[in-house]
């Protein structure tokens, strides 16, 4: 019998057809929109004279560009609010499932796709937006496209799509006290580049990964595309269907015991081949941070930045480039330098079990004078169950100010911009000049060690903060 | 929507050697406001372009009338990051319709050929003399042929081909996109669904 992954099944499974020396067509189960790469999309419709062909196969909700202040009152951005009301209108117009500001299950929309329930394993799922990768995490192939595709799953469910070559990321043993998903992912990220699976999709496997919890692998599928992956999945496992059980949109009954035969062959074969395989020790792997301009340029936050050494031409003068923006120097260590911002929240980590690990840790501590602490729940059910365990109380007493859901700083669309020149240590999953504000300096890593920077108001390692 | 149709296109080239160049360098994310594909040529690169008062760096590339023309040389791994179409429409509306590089990131690549920018991969070492040529002579012209699948310095005669796939290669010869072709599948696309 023929040897397949988990990724060869669900892909063949959804290819309608196969273009001859071209892409597949390919099938998409279910489709998230946002206010920002959907208003071409559905004006492109209106041109071409057509609808949208399954609106219940499509989701949407604006999280790009709100306010996460006053979401009850009308945006006050011109522009933010136009593109919210054209969510509105063409949502209305062809009957799709919106969920709005200030509903029960408003928020970033890859956090409230699995929180629904409309993220499951075997399917196919795609979003105007590169971080959709995040739904890989329950067994489903998940990627971003631009809006043109936007417009083909609207107008047919499908779009043209070449086969990726496949990619094993095993990681295995235990985790060390302090290292989160993130860690691991940043980690991963930083031995193979910001563009080392590019033309891959990434599998994710091995016994640390099967240890994690479903927030902790969307954190680590989410940030598949900061290597240049089209997307990352793992297996489903018990996990999986513990955390979808009873969802709304989950399978109930008959129908859930069917799922679940169903979602138990959605595993890769012994033997299967992979156009590429690489195994980390999860020993190996410390708290980690970025000090460049790409996700790819991370340390572990013991260690100094890398010097110039083996560089040269076009590679030295960007690396030069980089650490010139972000005010770093090769070869110094990044522990204690001194931070201004702090920012939890994001379709990375800004799930209840990351405000938790933050309201743990800060939990009778004070935030440093020189820190702003931001802290922006994914969604509305995350801060409602953030609210109801005490985690808010603990953060506000520590000095973290408590923001209504939305991508917020990890994008800076709407207010909440990071000044120039400052820093900030974020969640979220970017880097770039200028990701959280022009002339804003990010540096990425884990809540815990965001947790820790806040109290200190340094880069600090989060193992010493531990053991006080 | 339909575009230009691509054939040969013979063009001076802007270099931009920098590595790792993410979209929302190409266009930053409080430029993706509109509700309209218009205008965003004017904010390509712009925290690059411009300095928070808006006037021109002098020493970012595009602000250099030494270069212009339809083909931006990009260094390695360039349109990685956000899956923003923003990017490559910023690109089309400032003029470009083709980039060159060595390693293109995957969603950029795929926006590219959506919407008639035609991305074009070359090796390092052919990158490298294009880089060369043109800052030896920013008037050299680079020819892009399409049917031949050839990219040549035309002062040199130095060549070099590129892959694209033959349906690909057959929209962007004609101006056509995906969604003419799937709307055709209708039949077969409803069947498919009607069994998930
Ligand atoms: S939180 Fe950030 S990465 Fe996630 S969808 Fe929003 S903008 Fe994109």
């Amino acid at each position: 019998m023929e040897k397949n992954t988990l990724f060869d099944k669900i892909w063949d499974a959804h290819v309608v057809k196969s273009v001859p020396a071209g892409p597949d067509v390919f099938f998409i189960d279910k489709h998230f929109i946002h206010e920002v790469t959907s208003p071409v999309a559905f004006l492109n419709l209106e041109k071409r004279g057509i609808g949208v062909k399954y609106p219940h196969r499509t989701i949407a909700t604006p999280d790009h560009n709100v306010p996460t202040v006053n979401q009850d009152q009308t945006i006050k951005d011109k522009l933010s609010r136009m593109q919210v009301e054209k969510l509105r209108e063409n949502c209305a117009k062809y009957g799709i499932e919106l969920h709005d500001l200030g509903s029960a299950h408003h928020g970033i929309v890859h956090v409230i796709g699995p929180e629904l329930g409309v993220t499951q394993p075997g399917m196919t799922i795609v979003c105007g937006d590169s971080h959709t990768s995040t739904h890989g995490a329950f067994g489903a192939i998940a990627f971003g496209i631009g809006t043109s595709e936007v417009e083909m799953v609207l107008a047919t469910q499908c779009i043209m799509q070449s086969k990726p070559k496949k990619m094993r990321i095993s990681v295995e043993g235990a985790l060390g006290k302090g290292v989160t998903s993130k860690d691991i992912i940043l980690y991963i990220i930083s031995k193979i580049s910001a563009a080392g699976a590019t033309g891959y999709f990434v599998e994710y496997a091995g016994s640390t990964i099967r240890s994690l919890s479903m927030e902790a692998r969307m954190t680590i599928c989410n940030m598949s595309i900061e290597m240049g992956a089209r997307g990352g999945l793992i297996a489903p496992d018990q996990t999986t269907y513990d955390f979808l059980k009873g969802k709304q949109y989950a399978p109930a009954g008959d129908d859930w015991e069917k799922a679940v035969a169903y979602w138990n062959t959605l595993r890769t074969d012994d033997g299967a081949v992979f156009d590429q395989e690489l195994t980390f020790d999860a020993v190996d792997i410390e708290p980690m941070i970025t000090y460049g301009t790409n996700p790819g340029m991370g340390i572990k936050v013991v260690d100094n930045i890398p010097t110039t050494e083996g560089m040269e031409g076009s590679n030295k003068t960007s690396y030069l480039k980089s650490l010139d923006y972000m005010g770093f120097a090769p070869g110094e260590p990044i522990l204690g330098k001194s931070v201004d911002y702090v920012f939890v929240g994001s379709c990375t980590n800004g799930r209840i079990e990351d405000i938790r690990a933050v309201a743990q840790f800060v939990k009778g501590h004070k935030k440093a004078d020189s820190i702003t602490a931001w802290i922006v729940p994914g969604s509305r059910e995350v801060e409602k169950q953030a609210q109801a365990e005490g985690l808010v109380a603990i953060l506000e007493e520590a000095g973290f100010e408590l923001r209504q859901p939305g991508c917020s700083a990890c994008l800076a669309m709407n207010d909440d911009k990071i000044p120039a020149g400052k820093y900030a240590v974020s969640t979220s999953n970017r880097n770039f000049e200028g990701r959280q504000g022009p002339g804003a300096r990010t540096l990425l890593a884990s809540p815990l060690t965001v947790a820790a920077v806040a109290i200190t108001g340094r880069i600090t390692d989060p193992r010493e903060v531990f053991q006080n | 929507m339909a575009y230009d149709k691509f054939t040969i296109l013979q063009s001076t080239a802007v270099p931009l050697s920098t590595e790792n160049v993410d979209t929302d360098q190409i266009i930053p994310a409080r430029f993706l406001k509109a509700t309209e594909r218009e205008g965003f040529g004017d904010n390509l690169f712009r925290d690059w372009r411009y300095d928070s008062a808006g006037t021109p760096k002098a020493d970012f590339v595009l602000n250099d009338s030494t270069y212009s023309g339809k083909i931006l040389v990009a260094g390695k791994n360039f349109g990685c990051g956000s899956s923003r179409e923003h990017a490559v429409w910023a690109l089309y509306d400032y003029g470009f319709r083709c980039v060159v590089s060595s390693f293109f990131a995957d969603i950029f690549k795929n926006n590219c050929l959506n919407i008639g920018v035609l991305p074009v991969t070359v090796t390092p070492a052919f990158a490298d003399k294009l880089f060369a040529a043109i800052a030896a002579d920013p008037l050299t012209e680079v020819e892009i042929n399409l049917p031949q699948q050839t990219i040549t310095l035309l002062a040199t005669g130095d060549a070099e081909s590129f892959d694209i796939n033959e349906y690909k290669k057959d929209n962007m010869q004609h101006g056509f996109d995906d969604i003419d072709y799937l709307i055709n599948m209708a039949t077969e696309i409803e069947g498919f669904e009607a069994n998930r």
